[in-house]
């Protein structure tokens, strides 16, 4: 079944000052859009708005996941719901077990499915693990503390693993692909474009580089500056950006 | 135990004291002279017990209430029954036991008929059987696990030669106090070369006239012998009286290894003050893990006295203080003798205005050269009205030693909740996840039942903190 996640005139405040100045954009199923724009610009602050950080007030505008307003839910609820964040720093949480946590996460995301579960602790194991040798993510990973003592590059493969495992309709990337190096690039974009192929999730990626465009192909690119999208179009957009910077829109 | 001495619950209401009308053998209120004559006629002890018993109050008597730690001035000893010995006969049925206890219990995933034995319905489980086959095992390798008043009958040249010995009475008011009205408590001799696989606990955790109020507990592990002892349990520990004394004197011989690990959730109204020490020889090895929930206040700071060449001491605790509780815990490594080490890990826990306090005391003496001592103390607080205290003493008197120390406090943060939830996760479970995670490292140190019964502890403790 074919979803699609709906953004318009998203305005948001952060103590008191506005990050966000009307954004409006729509991801179908199974579609990639990249947001680019310059520091500062707003792209974070959109993905912690959309995922339900306490911190970021909306003032105005909408999000819907279908019918649902995902705007009036708390940040489990979205998640519920099949939307995903994967963080661009994301947080050490010591002594909870990532296979623990996901089998939670798990079941939380698919409680009202019964066909969906899993009969025991140890098939739950055997799929993730499966999934990790798939996204080349260390399985000793998988019984250590979440994300404690992670390298950079191992924190953003668990992202993508925890990604996989929740089969969100729609994920949201933020600069998943900083500070790593080609093999993990790599190895992230294969998990996307997996995710996409298997489970038809919409993708907003937001990077500030070409170089992870070079393994997976955007169907459309947005522009963001000021807290506004300025421009839209296809991925010749983005050889225009690396040519010519932001410099017109500033 | 969930109840000491087998109090009845019948007429229990939140916040009572348990009817004590059903004691057949009870001491007036108070403590004198006469009384510690009657416990100790009562049990038929040797003269030189009662003789150990009658000093031990006289430095009772002397002794004024120590001014720090918690707040004592709640305990009135004029008001405290000193001996309580239960008829066979007055246990209450399943229908008296509260609903909250019942609750707890289900929460924990207790089996019903231990939950019987637990809340004092009755004093033994069915599976009799099973202590019979494991008693036998033991006795087969000459390993003794009595309580120590049967210690005493049985092994009285034994008791007389360590009672006392690492925790004199002068030690401190309390342990004064339980030197001369102790009662229950176990015995525990392991003979040389002897590994007890299995725990010491399934005993306990079926024979609750083994403990008490003031138990006494020693336990002896002679050269090369391996035992792990557990005492009570997750579930809520009632109590008649609200002093809770215990003393525990461990012997742990040349290239032994001994761990004693305690889980207590103490009812809300108890005083709960323990001396526990270990005298560890040459190369031998002492853990002491201890969990500490519930009660008013709580004293206790498992100690190591690290004798011979090579010794080694462990002190891991972990303590949680709710709404008006008062959690004043930590260790004492003592190095006496040459290469040496001890590492003590504290963690705790407080919420609803809770108040936790880490007190520890790292002495290395002049022939402990080559000695290590390792202190890592971390502080989880819940709220903004808790409180955390850390109290730390390092007195070392040779040069050629290392000293470490850690610690942190830290609070639930928001991304930390805010990571969790993003993945689906309420925000009950995702504080439960943090605070089980904080815990972890601790946990895994007890068998693995005991490890579930304590996550889902913290669950049931941490249901409702969010406000």
């Amino acid at each position: 079944m074919s979803s699609v996640l709906n953004i318009s005139n998203l305005q948001v405040n952060i103590e008191q000052k506005q990050i966000l100045r009307g954004v409006d954009f729509k991801i179908n199923s199974g579609e990639v859009h990249v947001v680019m724009g310059p520091n500062g610009s707003g792209k974070s602050t959109l993905a912690y708005t959309l995922a339900g950080h306490p911190n970021y007030e909306v003032i105005d505008g909408e999000v819907k996941l279908d019918d649902q307003d995902l705007l009036a839910l708390s940040p489990d609820k979205r998640a519920q719901a099949g939307l995903f964040l994967a963080f661009q720093y994301p947080t050490e949480i010591p002594g909870v077990k990532v296979q623990n946590f996901l089998r939670q996460a798990y079941s939380a995301r698919f409680e009202d499915q019964e066909e969906k579960q899993f009969k025991s602790v140890l098939a739950f194991r055997k799929h993730l693990e499966k999934l990790a040798t798939e996204l080349q993510v260390n399985p000793e990973l998988l019984r250590r503390g979440l994300n404690e003592g992670f390298s950079g590059g191992e924190k953003k493969r668990l992202e993508i693993l925890q990604m996989a495992v929740l089969e969100p309709k729609f994920a949201i990337l933020d600069e998943v692909d900083s500070g790593l190096d080609i093999d993990a690039i790599k190895a992230v974009a294969t998990g996307i474009k997996q995710n996409v192929e298997n489970y038809k999730t919409g993708i907003l990626l937001i990077t500030h580089y070409q170089r992870i465009l070079d393994y997976i192909e955007p169907d459309f690119v947005h522009v963001m500056v000021s807290g506004k999208i300025v421009e839209s179009g296809d991925k010749t957009l983005v050889k225009k950006l690396e040519a010519d910077g932001y410099q017109k829109w500033s | 135990m969930a109840i000491r001495n087998g109090a009845s619950m019948a007429g229990y209401k939140h916040g009572d004291s348990f009817s004590t009308a059903d004691y057949k053998h009870i001491s007036k209120p108070g403590l004198s002279e006469r009384v510690i004559r009657e416990i100790s006629a009562f049990k038929d002890e040797p003269e030189w017990m009662l003789q150990q018993r009658l000093k031990a109050y006289e430095i009772f008597k002397s002794k004024p209430m120590p001014k720090w730690g918690v707040d004592l001035s709640g305990i009135d000893f004029n008001k405290i029954r000193y001996y309580l010995k239960p008829t066979e006969d007055q246990f209450s049925s399943w229908q008296d036991v509260p609903p909250e206890v019942k609750e707890t219990f289900d929460k924990l995933g207790i089996l019903e008929a231990e939950q019987k034995v637990l809340a004092g319905v009755k004093t033994q489980l069915d599976s009799e059987v099973v202590y019979g086959s494991l008693k036998n095992a033991w006795s087969k390798y000459g390993v003794e696990f009595l309580s120590m008043d049967e210690g005493l009958k049985k092994h009285p040249e034994l008791v007389k030669e360590y009672f006392n010995k690492i925790v004199p009475a002068a030690d401190n008011k309390f342990a004064a106090l339980n030197a001369a009205v102790w009662s229950g408590g176990s015995f525990v001799y392991v003979p040389p070369g002897v590994d007890v696989k299995l725990p010491l606990q399934a005993y306990f955790r079926i024979n609750a006239q083994s403990s008490g109020q003031f138990e006494r507990t020693m336990i002896i592990v002679d050269e090369g012998a391996k035992v792990h002892y557990i005492e009570g349990c997750t579930a809520p520990n009632f109590s008649a009286n609200s002093l809770h004394s215990g003393v525990i004197e461990i012997f742990v011989k040349k290239g032994a290894q001994c761990q004693y690990t305690t889980v207590q959730n103490w009812y809300k109204n108890i005083y709960n003050l323990v001396t526990q020490r270990a005298y560890v020889e040459e190369a031998g090895k002492m853990v002491w893990t201890d969990f500490n929930m519930g009660s008013k206040a709580t004293m206790k700071y498992p100690s190591v006295v690290l004798a011979g060449k090579g010794a080694k001491g462990e002190v891991l605790s972990m303590a949680l203080a709710g709404a008006d509780q008062h959690q004043d815990t930590g260790a004492k490594a003592i190095h006496l003798a040459p290469y040496t080490s001890s590492t003590i890990i504290s963690k705790s826990i407080s919420k609803g205005g809770g108040r936790s306090s880490y007190r520890g005391l790292v002495s290395i003496g002049p022939k402990a050269h080559h000695s290590k001592n390792t202190v890592v103390c971390d502080a989880l607080l819940l709220d903004p009205e808790s409180r955390s205290d850390t109290y730390p003493v390092d007195k070392v008197f040779n040069s050629q030693v290392e000293v470490q120390h850690e610690a942190t406090v830290s609070k639930i943060g928001d991304d930390q909740l805010f990571y969790l939830m993003s993945r689906g996760i309420s925000e009950e479970d995702a504080r439960k996840m943090i605070v089980n995670g904080f815990i972890e490292d601790l946990v895994k140190k007890l068998p693995l039942e005991y490890a579930v019964e304590m996550n889902r502890l913290i669950d049931h403790e941490m249901e409702g903190s969010i406000g």
